[in-house]
């Protein structure tokens, strides 16, 4: 299970990198949310796929999945969410003020 | 009384909030922000006199054992950080209601910068490697915020470039402490040290580790990984450009001291041999920046990377002298460098334009700026009075003695090119005719010298101090130089 879910974690970090390296801005930011998604379900795979319970405390249960990963994951999805939606507005407005969304013209003149 | 620990990070994060309610009456932000940095700042003064007397203070926070919860390490070398991080965070305070930042700092400017300081002193503070990744975060945001403030054509561009490499770079974190977690199966600091040691960082160990140094390597901005610094610190306001170069590449190098000196430390030939060649040619490449380029601001930013190139030098060499050149070199470049981005910003306001070119003959209205800006230089090139001096004697020693001339010499060639590039803005800026700058008004510099002053005598007394200093940066070295004691200390078996 582990192999499957590091290859999709692969896929996703390969389709993130060639979407972050277009010119449309657009583009870009899905690939930031592509790279995200890869990177939590890395977290999540090595913290080891073997079956158990909900980390939740039952009577007659005694295997749990490890707790501390998805704590992990889930500290690291509100960044990621946070930075998102700034990256999102920020990518609005910079589209807005300079008339282009191709970053190839937002490379800026060199001395300013 | 272990409470100590946490100050640092409270602190900054109160006066965060309680300002976000004074947003609108700046007067009032003004004063409060200058209160609550200098109450930081006496603050972590004591921390550094209890550190330096009692040793280490270990807070457990929520009173859970040390490798189940978070822990906070105010050791020797994090709380000498904090009192520098307070020192310029102070001197902004004071220097920033006369920066020109008009309305901006309507705009939560004074939550931001308190928002930072709580983002760089956590991350010192912190004993947790998932933990050192929030507060990374936690200063990242803040300084999202801080760099689009205003939001002109040029700041949105580089800003949504700096947004991206860090955003990018962020997500390699998470991975690299995924994989760390696969292997040793914890996530404190401590604790991932001492399960090192025990399989002497074989295997997959020392991949991780280079993984981690690209993290921070983007951070700190070393040598392939340097490209998104120079023009995204120039396009803020000049009291956002001194907070970002004195504190957040310095956060970057000191996450790769910690790490490389407590954790991956058993595969020196491979790990800090990079290092060294890293370091000599972030020197080379961020010099040939400096002087490539008439845009004052630029020369200053460009002269960040050959900095953090001299401090990875030490931790390259891993010997008590290139390591204490390190800290010593640590402390020097922080402040120095918010003292010229400072007189930078200083300059650009008085003269009207970041071109070189453009400008001359500024000493004839301005003696004292010029005078600043010529020590200062000699500061940073490490002239033998001042602080630059001892902490680069320390590290070509270091370099020396473990056998590598060429970084020596790369070396001493990028601190004459170094004091080269400063003077240029000398030379151009302030010699020349009194009839260069005819049509040009003389502008008040009240309330924006004397902050910069201040600072500026810190590095002064640290390098005509060093006899008093040296000994205590010489215990820290050896200190960071054995892992064992920090270790011993949080996990208290």
């Amino acid at each position: 299970m582990e192999i499957i879910t590091s290859i999709l974690a692969g896929i996703l970090f390969a389709t993130a990198i060639y979407n972050l390296l277009q010119k449309q801005l657009l583009r870009i930011v899905i690939g930031t949310a592509l790279l995200s998604h890869g990177a939590h379900i890395f977290i999540l795979t090595m913290g080891k796929l073997k079956t158990g319970q909900p980390p939740i405390l039952t009577d007659g249960v005694s295997d749990y999945t490890d707790p501390l990963p998805q704590a992990l994951i889930l500290t690291s999805i509100v960044i990621s969410f946070g930075v998102t939606s700034l990256l999102l507005v920020l990518a609005y407005r910079t589209t807005k003020e300079n008339n282009t969304d191709n970053m190839e013209q937002l490379r800026g003149k060199s001395n300013e | 009384m272990s409470n100590l620990a946490v100050l640092p990070i409270i602190l900054p994060l109160v006066s965060a909030i309680t300002l976000i309610f004074f947003n609108s009456k700046v007067n009032i932000s003004r004063k409060l922000t200058q209160i609550f940095s200098v109450i930081s700042l006496l603050v972590s003064c004591y921390i550094v006199w209890k550190v330096f007397t009692d040793g280490t203070i270990i807070l457990e926070t929520g009173a859970w054992v040390a490798p189940y919860g978070i822990i906070l390490v105010m050791d020797s070398l994090a709380s000498l950080l904090i009192l520098t991080t307070n020192l310029v965070a102070t001197v902004c305070a004071f220097y920033a209601p006369h920066a020109g930042l008009e309305k901006k700092e309507s705009y939560y400017f004074y939550p931001f910068f308190f928002f930072l300081i709580t983002g760089v002193s956590g991350a010192f503070i912190t004993g947790d490697l998932f933990n050192l990744f929030v507060f990374f975060e936690v200063l990242l945001m803040a300084s999202y915020g801080l760099i689009v403030l205003g939001g002109g054509k040029v700041q949105l561009r580089e800003s949504l470039k700096y947004l991206l490499i860090n955003l990018f770079s962020s997500m390699l974190f998470v991975t690299a402490i995924a994989f760390l977690y696969a292997v040793v199966g914890t996530v404190n600091m401590a604790q991932i040290g001492e399960r090192v040691q025990e399989v002497e960082q074989q295997g997959i160990l020392t991949t991780i580790g280079i993984l981690l140094f690209f993290v921070f390597a983007t951070k700190a901005a070393l040598f392939p990984l340097y490209y998104w610094l120079p023009k995204s610190y120039i396009v803020p306001n000049p009291v956002i450009s001194a907070l970002f170069g004195a504190l957040l590449t310095k956060v970057g190098i000191y996450s790769i001291l910690r790490v490389f000196s407590l954790i991956f430390v058993y595969k020196l030939e491979l790990t800090h041999e990079l290092f060294i060649w890293v370091a000599g040619l972030s020197m080379v490449f961020g010099i040939i920046g400096a002087l490539s380029t008439n845009n004052i601001k630029l020369i200053i930013a460009y002269n960040i990377i050959p900095a953090i190139g001299f401090i990875l030098l030490g931790i390259g060499t891993f010997t008590i002298d290139g390591i204490s050149g390190s800290i010593y070199y640590l402390i020097h470049d922080m402040i120095i460098k918010s003292v010229l981005f400072l007189l930078v910003g200083v300059i650009v306001y008085v003269a009207g334009t970041s071109d070189l070119r453009k400008m001359g003959g500024l000493i004839h209205y301005y003696p004292v700026l010029g005078w600043l800006l010529f020590i200062s230089a000699f500061v940073l090139a490490g002239i033998p009075p001042f602080s630059g001096f001892i902490g680069k004697l320390l590290l070509l020693k270091g370099a020396f003695a473990s056998g590598h001339i060429a970084i020596v010499i790369i070396g001493l060639l990028t601190s004459l090119l170094i004091l080269y590039s400063i003077m240029k803005i000398f030379i151009y800026g302030f010699w020349g005719d009194k009839q260069m700058l005819g049509n040009l008004e003389k502008k008040s510099t009240k309330g924006l010298i004397a902050p910069v002053a201040f600072l500026l005598t810190f590095s002064v007394l640290l390098g005509v101090g060093a006899e008093f200093v040296y000994p205590h940066i010489d215990s820290i070295a050896a200190y960071i130089l054995d892992p064992q004691i920090y270790i011993d200390s949080v996990l208290k078996e």
